[in-house]
């Protein structure tokens, strides 16, 4: 054991699973809840966050670095995992195979969502409530999209709870029991405000 | 008179490490108060399969038949545990055995534990009081702490918890449940303190801490009950603590 690479590597996907990555993910959700208010609402504030000053950069380094290395040091750790629900049906063994299982979705979700939502506004596509409405028309897209986001909050609030296992803040068994609570409802309500969004696109 | 009562086994068996597994079956005549140690005996003593043919004793490791060596460590009904305390009566029938695969497979039921021996000594689990001349008693325990410590010290090595981690496996290189609780326990000890750093950074190293992935199977599955994800997480904190002080200093050595 020469090294020590693998603890930074380990703590550092932890951190940034949840700041920034996290943080922008709940940003994210509740700028677009404004869907919910009608398409005025939202265009404007899409416009207003489209138009931040330093954008590319504030994506750059808060979003899509982070994001990357959370991908791929991610991918790494699921496939190290050989998972055994069948034999030890606990859980938490679920919540472990669950986690690897919904950041493998979230992640093809995301490389989706970034395709359709930045790479082709690069390429000239308005960014817009009817962009969303036309990508959500689709009943395949819709029900992608609803997978993707559930996959993807609770994979955020599953996280948050390991986060805190793995940087030493929940120790004691109880703690860590209540903390599983306090996740289980950031999940439900993010998972709440994410399809609530979606449908009103739809 | 009502037909003799048996009891049914499914052994998995190997006859070379490398060399691939198959299994055999084995009635036993049922005998009140068996264990599968017994049941292994019985058939040492007996080497017939149901169908009657005659085959090789099976190989399996044994020492202490009171559960607190974890040499008979096997894989009973799909869980691993002990088989001196599997008691045949508690058990579903048909009784299947198989060896820990987490480990290499010498022969039958017995495995090679030696990596967590060799992992016991990577994070120096012991307490260094060796010297050229006598060091005089050492700083006292408390009382409350000694029995605290003493749960810890359960551990026997037995490799129930690394059998059961979805992060220990051929993939990785991860240490497993046991000898990280055994970091606490001797980071714990008033004398093994002093040497708390040097265990610290090593299950800092690859192959440590950091590949516990929080499935929690251990806690669960350890037949003597110790505290390991609680072991884990409180290591989690100190690890925490230890990077802090060796990446921005600290003014203590």
């Amino acid at each position: 054991m020469a090294g020590n690479r693998e603890f930074a590597n380990r703590r550092l996907h932890s951190l940034l699973g949840v700041i920034p990555v996290g943080v922008f993910l709940i940003q994210h959700l509740v700028v677009n809840s404004y869907g919910l208010r009608g398409e005025d609402a939202f265009n404007k504030a899409a416009h207003f966050m489209g138009n931040l000053p330093f954008r590319l950069l504030l994506e750059t380094a808060i979003i899509y670095l982070p994001l990357l290395y959370h991908a791929v040091y991610g991918i790494y750790i699921a496939f190290t995992a050989k998972n055994n629900v069948g034999r030890y049906g606990y859980f938490r063994n679920w919540m472990f195979m669950l986690q690897r299982v919904t950041g493998i979705i979230t992640l093809i979700f995301v490389v989706w969502h970034l395709w359709e939502t930045r790479i082709q506004a690069a390429f000239g596509t308005h960014v817009d409530f009817q962009m969303m409405e036309n990508i959500l028309s689709n009943p395949l897209m819709l029900w992608f999209y609803i997978i993707g986001i559930v996959s993807t909050t609770f994979h955020f609030a599953n996280g948050l709870w390991s986060f805190a296992v793995s940087w030493g803040i929940t120790v004691s068994p109880k703690s860590q029991r209540i903390s599983t609570y306090v996740t289980l409802v950031i999940f439900v309500a993010l998972s709440a405000l994410g399809v609530s969004t979606i449908l009103a696109f739809a | 008179m009502a037909e003799a009562k048996t009891v049914r086994f499914v052994i998995t068996r190997q006859d070379q490490p490398d060399s691939a597994p198959y299994t055999e079956e084995f009635d036993l005549p049922y005998r009140p108060n068996m264990n599968v140690i017994s049941a292994l005996m019985e058939i040492r003593r007996n080497p017939v399969t149901v169908k009657g043919e005659k085959t090789t004793p099976i190989a399996w490791d044994m020492n202490c038949l009171e559960e607190v060596c974890g040499a008979c460590s096997m894989v009973i009904n799909g869980k691993p545990r002990q088989s001196c305390t599997a008691l045949v009566d508690q058990l579903e029938q048909p009784i299947r055995l198989e060896p820990m695969r987490t480990f290499p497979v010498v022969r039958d039921l017995q495995v090679d534990r030696s990596r967590m021996f060799d992992s016991l000594k990577k994070v120096k689990a012991w307490i260094p009081i060796d010297g050229t001349y006598n060091l005089g008693p050492g700083p006292r325990m408390p009382e409350r702490k000694r029995q605290w410590a003493y749960e810890l010290s359960k551990c026997m090595t037995c490799g129930v918890c690394l059998e059961a981690c979805p992060n220990v496996n051929s993939n990785s290189d991860f240490i497993g449940p046991a000898p990280l609780s055994q970091v606490r326990l001797f980071n714990a000890h008033p004398t093994g303190a002093m040497n708390k750093a040097e265990r610290l950074n090593a299950i800092m190293g690859d192959g440590g801490l950091a590949n516990c992935g929080n499935s929690q199977n251990c806690v669960q599955s350890c037949p003597k009950g110790i505290p390991l994800t609680t072991s884990i997480a409180a290591l989690n904190r100190d690890t925490t603590l230890q990077s802090f002080r060796n990446f921005f200093g600290s003014d203590q050595v």
